[in-house]
């Protein structure tokens, strides 16, 4: 089956844009507050923020003004008890170590993030429809008609908005994104040698340049434990990952205990008590040739490394560079180099280098994109066709947490199982057939714990993994009764 | 700071249909009114199914924009530019009877205890809206109690029957802000 190459594009396109505006999100807006301490920048020297600012970046609104008008929007939240999203943050804690400047330019730097983070986020609702959700994908292409003579298509003036929207968060991300993980990893150095964890790292290639989805921008493979052993995945039919995805339920709430390719997967829940050791998650264990992975921007970023990807060697080296050369202007002896991503500041870092790469990658499918259509090739879609008797299929993705793969067996045309191998059941599995660690299980060991009360450290490296655990109860809880009146009808 | 505060992102990018009132200078009115929830856990999609219903039996004017909101986040935040009133219809569970609707005044103030920073739900899509200066001063939340929560597409008969007065509710909310609200012809 071959997709249109303008759909590849489209597609390229929704997920480069989706893959910078979740990790913007996930720095500044989910996992920041695990290392900045908003109140602390209540007692910054604003004069002193700006002068740092300056040495680290040339971001025009990082000025005295821009800087003071931040504290006093914070200063008028906390002094009115108002604390909003910042409300039960661990703040004071002990394991906080930033000086207040820094605190109050990452918190003028969260704000700013809201608006670059929604703004490359239009690229994604325009392709795609709607946000989150998109509704433009169909097997075989996408629902974007593209036509020069109509205004209800995908338009030269909707696809010039998109390049203003892609080109105006390239210079956030180099500016102060990569800057300010940079600079947050270089302050807390001692958080590389925590947070490891499992060091088998899968990813898969992305963004596809031809109908067939033999050739990708975005290379991927396997690396197994060591970076020099790594293993390249080249094409959507590739065996070498098909042939080794398992999961295992021996910890898991499902009836039986089975070690099985996805194929020939059931999911039948059968809740029993936690037992620590029997079965404890509703999670399953996915494995990689028999092993837990890792995956993720990390286990990404690494494989396009290992793969010789130019755009990523680039900007990991100005990550390391950076956060180098701010070890050096606060006067440490402590240097970080590419063993050091191995961690949990470093798979924060890692998300950044990510975000930058896929920039490059989204200004690039854009260009190819247009010179297409100017081909005049305008065809989106092409029809599927299923066979008749069964049929086995399987696709997979590299998601803003990781790998993402789906698993289908369609019999005479209707579908008799279906399986999905997710990010977060990758990283967040219990521990797998052989009794090993999954990979929060494995990170956490070692990390250190100030205060067992308030233990902000593990909330630091759940985190770094970006979690995707809670997105389905949206539902609003009124104890607090003393605060507002609650009307009952 | 705020590089383009005045972009619209409705998802339909065309659609300004305040900017008028707006330029004008006078006070205007640019009312919201977001369902949330998530339709596969049963009574969790109520928000959604009463922004349906209303959608279905009302047409409202274009001051109104209502929106589907399942189960977004900060994605919702480019919805809260420049309104007047924000109207949320969810869930909500108070340890009354299921079925029973609420009506909570001042949600950002009621969130205030609740949230946390590390997961974007409603409570911090206001919070967020409420530091970058984009909360109306006139926000309610409707809420109706629910009764069950598994995987399911259906309301509970208890939620269902009162959904039709919690959209009544929300109309005559609109009204008396002073909106054009009309009954459709069915």
């Amino acid at each position: 089956m071959e997709v249109p190459l303008n759909a590849q594009y489209i597609r390229n396109i929704i997920t480069g844009a989706q893959g910078v505006q979740d990790h913007i999100v996930h720095f500044y807006q989910l996992s920041a507050l695990d290392w900045v301490d908003i109140v602390s920048a209540l007692k910054a020297d604003v004069k002193a923020t700006a002068s740092l600012a300056s040495k680290l970046s040339s971001w025009p609104d990082n000025g005295f003004n821009e800087l003071k008008a931040t504290q006093e929007r914070l200063k008028t939240f906390v002094g009115s008890g108002q604390l909003g999203v910042f409300s039960s943050g661990y703040w004071g804690h002990p394991a906080m170590k930033l000086p207040p400047e820094v605190n109050l330019l990452a918190a003028h730097h969260f704000l700013q993030a809201l608006e670059y983070q929604r703004n490359i986020n239009k690229v994604v609702a325009i392709l795609g429809s709607k946000t989150p959700h998109i509704q433009n994908l169909a097997v075989g292409g996408v629902a974007n008609p593209i036509n020069p003579d109509s205004q209800s298509t995908l338009t030269i003036e909707r696809l010039y908005y998109i390049k203003t929207l892609i080109d105006q968060v390239g210079d956030f991300i180099h500016n102060v994104h990569m800057v300010d993980v940079a600079a947050v990893g270089a302050l807390y150095a001692d958080w590389t040698t925590y947070g490891k964890g499992v060091t088998n790292y899968l990813s898969v290639p992305t963004m596809p340049l031809d109908p067939g989805g033999t050739k990708f921008a975005l290379p991927g493979g396997y690396i197994p434990g060591d970076i020099s052993k790594f293993k390249p995945i080249t094409s959507f039919n590739d065996e070498y990952f098909k042939n080794n995805v398992k999961e295992s339920i021996k910890h898991s709430w499902y009836k039986g205990d089975w070690d099985r390719h996805p194929y020939e997967e059931e999911t039948v829940p059968d809740y029993s008590k936690y037992d620590e050791k029997g079965k404890y998650s509703w999670v399953k264990s996915p494995t990689f040739e028999g092993e837990h992975a890792q995956v993720g921007p990390l286990a990404n970023v690494l494989c396009m490394y290992a793969s010789g990807h130019k755009a990523t060697q680039k900007y990991t080296k100005i990550m390391l560079d950076t956060a180098n050369s701010v070890l050096s202007l606060v006067g440490s002896k402590a240097r970080v180099n590419i063993n050091s991503l191995h961690s949990t500041i470093g798979r924060i870092a890692a998300r950044a280098v990510r975000t930058a790469v896929l920039h490059d990658e989204l200004v690039n499918q854009w260009q190819l994109l247009v010179d297409n259509i100017g081909k005049g090739d305008t065809t989106t879609f092409n029809p599927p066709v299923f066979p008749k008797g069964e049929q086995r299929g399987y696709g997979f993705h590299e998601a803003p947490r990781g790998v993402l793969s789906h698993w289908v067996v369609i019999q005479d045309g209707k579908i008799k199982n279906y399986q999905c191998v997710v990010p977060s059941t990758w990283n967040a599995g219990p521990r797998d057939g052989k009794d090993a660690l999954g990979p929060y299980e494995a990170s956490l060991v070692g990390n250190p714990i100030a205060d067992p009360d308030k233990p902000l450290e593990v909330l630091r490296t759940v985190h770094s993994f970006d979690p995707c655990l809670a997105c389905a109860i949206h539902m609003v809880d009124t104890n607090n009764k003393e605060i507002v009146k609650v009307r009952a009808f | 700071m705020n590089p383009n505060r005045t972009e619209s992102n409705r998802n339909c990018p065309e659609s300004k249909q305040n900017q008028s009132l707006k330029d004008s200078g006078q006070s205007f009115l640019s009312v919201l009114v977001l369902g949330i929830g998530n339709l596969l856990l049963s009574d969790e999609g109520a928000g959604v199914k009463a922004v349906e219903e209303l959608q279905n039996r009302y047409d409202c004017s274009d001051a109104v924009e209502i929106v589907d909101g399942g189960t977004s986040g900060s994605e919702l935040l480019s919805y809260f530019d420049d309104r007047s009133h924000i109207l949320i219809i969810d869930a909500v569970k108070t340890g009354n009877q299921p079925g029973t609707i609420v009506r909570v005044d001042d949600p950002p103030a009621f969130f205030q205890k609740k949230i946390s920073p590390h997961q974007i739900g409603l409570a911090d899509v206001l919070g967020l809206a409420a530091i970058t200066d984009n909360l109306p001063r006139n926000i309610t939340l409707f809420g109706i109690e629910p009764k069950q929560l598994s995987t399911g597409l259906d309301l509970s008969p208890e939620v269902a029957r009162n959904l039709s007065r919690l959209v009544d509710m929300v109309v005559a909310e609109l009204k008396s802000i002073g909106i054009k609200v009309q009954a459709k012809n069915r």
